[in-house]
């Protein structure tokens, strides 16, 4: 169990538009040896080119749609990945995209996007979640040979959100500005950090072509304005300007300390489980799952840091109270080693309820048929015993 | 007689005085927090608001320094409600429109007119008003050739029977075999012969360019000598790129807050290379807009505002930034000794881009540490870092650390804001004003000074009433 930390970044106040805050997260110093891959920066996304020389790792975020290999075709990243300077001309893992026509020719350019909607999520949980481990004879051949089918979760681009476009289109970015934290309704949407302001500037408006829960999504529908935390200054206790100015620096740290320890508490005190996926130079990528606890914020994510605990790159989506509910079961049967009868045990609940559970959560085509009805009919049984 | 104060009175004198920052800045355009239709359906309702209200204070904004959009709006507001106007009332408001009319640049006056045709206002004082204005055009046959449409709507509108040749001009204009008046004659060569067309106004020539099919290069070498101040600084840059050397503006001639926009359109490199020429061009302009005050002002500082939102939008491109620009260079041609804090530190003044934050209350603090007889804040008000910090900073300094008001202090803000039906304010203690041109920075600022106490609505109409008079005896 590891906690995320905001290692090397200082927040600064927000920006609110509506329902909608964004708080900007500055980088002292700007991570100059980890950067966004070159293939990315291009002409039109008006950034500067990344000196080769000075680069040794670099970075593609989830789901970046590009045209990496020679074949011409789009395909998006599948999982955010580490690259050295031997890997510069590999092609990343990644998966094709099939467009139609018109989608396509909008696509020609090398353009800086994302992946449209569900894509993205289903990759996040099947990399996730890879299925059953042991083939214990419940669970049907389908799971075992292919883990969890891409499902349609449901997730909403940021353009669906009320007000996250003007939100981020009115923004003012801060000069060596490397991270953002969106809040709907003051409930943390999503965590964005890059190495360097160059990728943030690049990558800024990618944040309304990402995914939100639908718990964003409603908050930021339903909610009102959020106010502004404006500045306050008691002036019983100003003599001269002096006195003035230190209040005012006050005013920012006071917000900086509030921010963390109360506004992002929810991702920063939570609890994570993290993979290590693979170890470039100095940095190493992880994927984060959280701890699934009901009835507190689940934030699933990535990122890379470096020897020394820095954080270097970090890219969370919040989970809907839904989704953390599916994310507790099959944690805990992963816990359990997806056997039923351990689990069920573990959750101090009876089998028949667990597969009950199970088939309520929409895994249902993971457990064989016959199995599925032989715990319902035995569940019926029971009922009709209870009746009698 | 001495009246008493009314709260009826205070609402009165805050309303118009908002409307009238309202029509000073908003031009129903796009900007960067809200959108068109947005500030067009806010800057309606004040329109409606103060016609309905006070319709005689609605009439005497004219005579202010009111923007070109706004004058027109007024002018059709007050003549589609003519009938509710008492006769004294009409004859004041035929004078103030007529005189306005007079100084608005010839397009807008026309659009006007068209635009009452098609509202269907067609009563005794509005065609004597186009009829007036059209008989003190000095040049009636140029006009027919520029806006032939819309000086045809107006002759048809007004019931005009137009002089001599225009006549056939407008209504039949490929019967007669040829003109005798020389640019009709023009117009009509032009049909079949390219050397006409570089005789005429520049934006008819380019209609024919195009039917001829001229290249646009060759077209605005050989049509230079025709273009208007404004549209040589216009086309210079694109010119320049299609290699018609010919469009040339001269710089120093041209407005102070035109010319900022123009340097602000150059890419940093360009400015840095002309960096003598533009610096010249924009010290000429602000001293010729300082007049007779050049040099008289004291001790100035200045918070200026490049902070990304003074990118304005795509319809008003850096036009915030623009006038922060102008302000700059204006107040520096005013002060004895100016010093300019940009909110991005930059001390460059050539090379500001909308970029960043607006940490106004840090900002402001530095320039109250210099201790100047003046300070002058040019910021669209959107105080973001932290919020509401320069408010705070503004209240302590007036309440608590310069109660004698040793500091003279004023906001200029560019930006109307649609929401609030006025510009965005720092501090209840700090005047603000709205601003288009920094031309009209001075008159402003005093004006703000006087306002800086709670204004009644007597001395407002008297104010009020002194400008008007002013105004129209300016008058031919």
């Amino acid at each position: 169990m590891t906690k995320v930390t905001l290692n090397g970044l200082t927040s600064r106040p927000s920006q609110v538009w509506g329902g909608v805050r964004l708080v900007p997260l500055i980088r002292e110093e700007p991570i100059e040896d980890l950067r966004l891959d070159a293939r990315l920066y291009d002409a039109d996304a008006g950034v500067v080119t990344v000196d080769p020389r000075t680069v040794y790792c670099s970075y593609i975020p989830h789901g970046y749609v590009a045209t990496w290999a020679d074949d011409g075709a789009p395909a998006a990243a599948y999982g955010t990945q580490l690259r050295d300077a031997a890997d510069r001309d590999r092609a990343p893992r990644r998966m094709p995209l099939r467009f139609h026509r018109r989608m396509a020719r909008r696509l020609d350019k090398n353009r800086l996007r994302f992946l449209p909607l569900h894509v993205a999520l289903e990759g996040y949980l099947a990399l996730h979640f890879g299925g059953p481990t042991f083939a214990w004879k419940e669970w049907s051949r389908e799971a075992i040979r292919r883990g969890l089918s891409p499902r349609a979760e449901e997730a909403y681009t940021g353009g669906a959100v009320r007000g996250l476009a003007d939100a981020l289109r009115v923004f003012e970015i801060y000069p060596g500005q490397c991270g953002v934290l969106v809040y709907a309704a003051d409930a943390l949407a999503a965590a964005f950090v890059v190495p360097h302001p160059a990728d943030y500037r690049a990558l800024h408006p990618t944040l309304i072509h990402d995914l939100y829960g639908e718990l964003i999504y409603h908050y930021a529908m339903l909610g009102g304005p959020v106010p502004a935390f404006g500045a306050r200054v008691d002036d019983t206790a100003v003599r001269s300007l002096g006195d003035l100015r230190a209040a005012a620096r006050a005013q920012r740290d006071e917000w900086a300390a509030f921010h963390e320890d109360v506004m992002a508490g929810g991702l920063l005190d939570g609890d994570y489980t993290r993979e290590y996926v693979q170890e470039v130079g100095p940095y190493r990528l992880s994927r984060l799952m959280p701890s699934f606890e009901r009835h507190r914020e689940n934030h699933l994510g990535e990122l890379i840091d470096d020897d020394a605990g820095r954080l270097a790159y970090l890219k969370t989506f919040r989970l809907s109270e839904n989704q953390v509910r599916r994310g507790h079961l099959l944690t805990r049967l992963a816990a359990g080693d997806w056997s039923l009868s351990t689990t069920a045990a573990a959750m101090g609940v009876t089998e028949p309820e667990l597969v009950r559970r199970i088939e309520a959560a929409g895994f249902g085509y993971l457990l064989r048929q016959d199995v599925r009805d032989h715990y319902r009919a035995r569940a019926r049984g029971d009922a009709a015993r209870r009746g009698r | 007689m001495a009246r008493a104060e009314t709260s009826a009175d205070l609402i009165a004198a805050e309303d118009v005085l908002l409307f009238v920052n309202a029509a000073i800045t908003s031009t129903g355009q796009r900007e960067f927090h809200s959108g068109a239709d947005e500030q067009s359906l806010s800057l309606d309702f004040l329109h409606e608001y103060v016609l309905g209200n006070y319709r005689d204070l609605y009439a005497a904004t004219l005579a202010l320094d009111v923007n070109d959009h706004n004058a027109v709006l007024i002018a059709r507001n007050l003549l589609v409600t003519a009938a509710e106007a008492s006769a004294e009332q009409r004859r004041a408001e035929g004078r103030l429109i007529a005189r306005r009319l007079a100084l608005l640049p010839p397009q807008r006056v026309y659009g006007l007119f068209r635009r009452l045709r098609r509202a269907r206002v067609n009563n005794r004082r509005t065609r004597a008003i186009m009829r007036d204005w059209l008989a003190a055009r000095p040049d009636p046959a140029f006009d027919a050739v520029k806006y032939r449409a819309a000086v045809k709507d107006a002759v048809r509108h007004a019931h005009l029977a137009p002089a001599g040749e225009l006549g056939p001009f407008l209504f039949t204009p490929h019967r007669p075999a040829a003109y005798r008046t020389p640019i009709l004659e023009t117009w009509r060569r032009a049909h079949y012969e390219q050397a006409a067309m570089y005789d005429l106004p520049y934006t008819v020539a380019e209609g024919f360019a195009a039917r001829h099919g001229v290249p646009r290069g060759a077209f605005l070498e050989r049509v230079a000598p025709r273009l208007t101040r404004l549209e040589r600084l216009r086309l210079q840059e694109s010119a320049r790129g299609l290699g018609a050397e010919a469009v040339r503006a001269d710089l120093g001639t041209m407005p102070l807050t035109r010319l900022a926009s123009y340097v602000l359109g150059l890419s940093l490199e360009d400015r840095r290379n002309r960096r003598d020429e533009l610096t010249a061009a924009l010290r000429t302009a602000a001293r010729r807009a300082a007049g007779e005050d050049a040099g008289r002002w004291g001790t100035v500082a200045a918070v200026l505002d490049d902070s990304f939102s003074a990118y304005g939008s795509g319809q008003k491109r850096r036009r915030p930034l623009a006038v922060a620009l102008a302000c700059h260079f204006l107040l520096e041609a005013l002060a004895a000794e100016y010093t300019p804090l940009w909110l991005s530190g930059r001390a460059d003044a050539l090379s500001v881009r909308p970029y960043g934050p607006t940490p106004l209350g840090e900002r402001i603090l530095d320039a109250l540490e210099l201790g100047t007889a003046r300070l002058v804040i040019v910021s669209d008000g959107w105080d973001n870092a932290p919020p509401g910090l320069a408010g705070e900073v503004l209240r302590i300094w007036r309440t608590r650390l310069d109660p004698s008001r040793a500091c003279a202090i004023v906001h200029l803000n560019p930006v109307y804001d649609a929401a609030d039906f006025d510009v965005r304010r720092l501090a209840p203690t700090v005047p603000t004003a709205g601003v288009r041109d920094a031309e009209n920075l001075v008159a402003l600022v005093e004006l703000a000074q006087f306002a800086e106490g709670r204004t009644g609505l007597p001395e407002l109409r008297a104010h009020l009433a002194r400008r008007v008079e002013d105004f129209l005896r300016e008058g031919p």
